[in-house]
């Protein structure tokens, strides 16, 4: 197993990377579909497959010709099989696995969480499991204990809106632009604090859970009730990053003192905001833990993450049949951890 | 293509429908699998293309290029096909060949009956169809589509033109909206891979053949209009 290709197409960007386990990543090439979606405020799903098929065969010559390789040197294809849009997953599970077929060789559909949370080991100092991972974007929110390479345990998630699906809300209620993360953090960054005050969800409570939709009700009422002017909502703006990011690292801190684990990682496309890191370096300083981040663009979607699940999941003897039917709503609980 | 006085080795891939089938096409014979699986195409595909090459003796290193549906029809289906014809491309370093869905129906209506005259309707859903009218080439070269492949409601279809036979699940669908089919109907065909495949030497003959990158489905319908 010296070379690995990685697809990934669930949701709305296409991306392809090669993987060597002796000089880690070669190349990875991500297509982002934002500027197509942006006239809709969100991803609009047949538009995302459309171009996943127009994408795929261009990204995966590219990283070859970066790499330097031919894909007849391939020795393993990963695609990601789960879970995701399910007509956007189907374009580069029939792509992957039919290349591996057409090469001879093996390949393995990866679950995308798995991959998120496998991202920090493509860093140059990667922290070793046990650790808790805190995988934050727009489809998914949720802690999760790894106690090593397959085994995962769900210690809370969403119970509805993603944090970064509440970014998308609140962006739309300010009259701000998809996607809403950056939009919303560039005008926070103008709003004074404390200005208005909003709910940090189910923070009170024991568990380990999220919940944001109640917080964008919040936000919607706040915008009702405020003159409407900039400065008011770069108040709200502020407001909503700081109960999100208070909410994520309250969590957090929780996971880890009910875990007895001292390493966070954070990833997906949340992961970027700056306050978050700001937030969890300070309370990891404070706290004597430690908090690793992928570079950012490994923290979105990507199939440098793919590729090197796809590794690791072929070395420890998995292995796909010739069916490629994909798993749009496959739980991280579901997967098989590897047979010591 | 390696000889030019041998017919190409052809591989075709044909999934827009709820029908899933493959052809391999070598030394003048076709070896098919097809298969009626809504829904279990994924499943499917590889394993009927193994049996298919092997039971025609074909390895991948025989094949000249891929032949696939390029729609229209179901838009997961045709992406299906045209992934997998993508990917096969980019193993096998051979050319693709994009082929009508709507083509398909027309040669398997020819191939079983004769005829010479055929409107190729699909149900397209949304209380649409998309339809292709198709006749005999003057020189028995096959079949010559005559207007272009559209997608509308079943009383768009054109009348006229003398008399036709009606092919695919759009006639069972608006069995009472569509042109009449006085040469006769087959409500319940659906396309296959092999009559993806008389077309697809024609095309790879004349120097149609296209780049992995541009093996690419023909949709017909927007993606966001509704």
């Amino acid at each position: 197993m010296n070379l690995i290709l990685g697809i990934e197409t669930s949701c709305d960007e296409t991306a392809a990377a090669l993987y060597c386990p002796r000089d880690g990543l070669l190349a990875h090439a991500v297509f982002s579909q934002v500027a197509e979606h942006a006239p809709y405020g969100g991803v609009v799903p047949e538009l995302a497959s459309r171009d996943h098929v127009r994408k795929l065969t261009p990204l995966v010559r590219r990283v070859a010709a970066e790499s330097g390789v031919a894909l007849s040197d391939l020795d393993g294809v990963g695609w990601t099989r789960g879970p995701g849009l399910p007509g956007a997953l189907m374009v580069g599970a029939a792509f992957g696995r039919t290349l591996a077929w057409g090469l001879g060789i093996p390949s393995v559909g990866v679950h995308h969480m798995e991959a998120h949370l496998l991202a920090p080991m493509l860093e140059p100092d990667p922290p070793e499991p046990p650790f808790v991972a805190l995988l934050v974007s727009g489809g998914h929110t949720m802690l999760v204990q790894v106690a090593a390479f397959g085994r995962y345990r769900v210690l809370g998630e969403s119970v509805d809106d993603a944090a970064g699906e509440a970014f998308d809300k609140t962006a739309r209620l300010l009259g701000l632009d998809y996607p809403g993360g950056p939009a919303v953090a560039r005008l926070a960054a103008e709003g004074r604090p404390s200005a208005v005050t909003l709910p940090r969800p189910m923070t009170t409570k024991p568990g380990l859970d999220f919940s944001f939709s109640g917080l964008k009700t919040a936000v919607l009422h706040a915008v009702q009730e405020s003159d409407g002017g900039p400065g008011s909502r770069a108040d709200i703006a502020h407001e909503f990053q700081e109960a999100v990011v208070d909410t994520l690292v309250i969590k957090s801190r929780r996971a880890l003192d009910r875990t007895g684990c001292r390493r966070l990682i954070v990833a997906g496309g949340v992961g970027a905001n700056a306050r978050l890191r700001e937030r969890l370096t300070e309370e990891a300083a404070e706290r004597g833990f430690t908090v690793h981040y992928p570079r950012l663009e490994l923290c979105t979607d990507n199939a440098a993450m793919v590729a090197y699940t796809g590794y690791r999941r072929l070395a420890a003897g998995f292995r796909d049949d010739m069916d490629f039917s994909v798993r749009p709503r496959w739980q991280l609980s579901e997967l098989a951890p590897p047979v010591v | 293509m390696s000889d030019h006085k041998k017919p190409p080795v052809l591989i075709a891939l044909e999934t827009a429908t709820e029908g899933c089938s493959v052809a391999v096409a070598a030394a003048g014979t076709v070896v098919e699998r097809a298969d009626e699986t809504p829904r279990g195409h994924t499943a499917r595909l590889l394993p009927m293309l193994t049996e298919a090459m092997a039971e025609a003796g074909v390895t991948p290193g025989d094949v000249d290029a891929v032949v696939f549906g390029r729609g229209p029809g179901a838009f997961t289906g045709v992406r299906l096909a045209a992934s997998a014809a993508q990917a096969l491309c980019l193993a096998w370093s051979v050319p693709a060949v994009g082929v009508s869905t709507l083509a398909a129906l027309a040669y398997g209506a020819h191939r079983r009956t004769g005829a010479d005259r055929i409107i190729a309707v699909l149900d397209a859903r949304m209380d649409e169809a998309y339809w292709g009218r198709y006749r005999s080439a003057p020189n028995g070269a096959g079949l010559t589509l005559m207007e272009e492949e559209r997608v509308g409601t079943p009383e768009e279809v054109p009348r006229g033109g003398g008399d036709w036979f009606g092919a695919g699940r759009g006639f069972a669908a608006f069995p009472e909206r569509l042109p009449p089919a006085a040469l006769g109907c087959d409500p319940d065909a659906l396309p296959l891979a092999r009559d993806l495949i008389p077309p697809g030497a024609v095309a790879l003959q004349a120097g149609e053949g296209v780049d992995a990158a541009a093996a690419l489905p023909l949709y017909l319908r927007s993606a966001v209009h509704y």
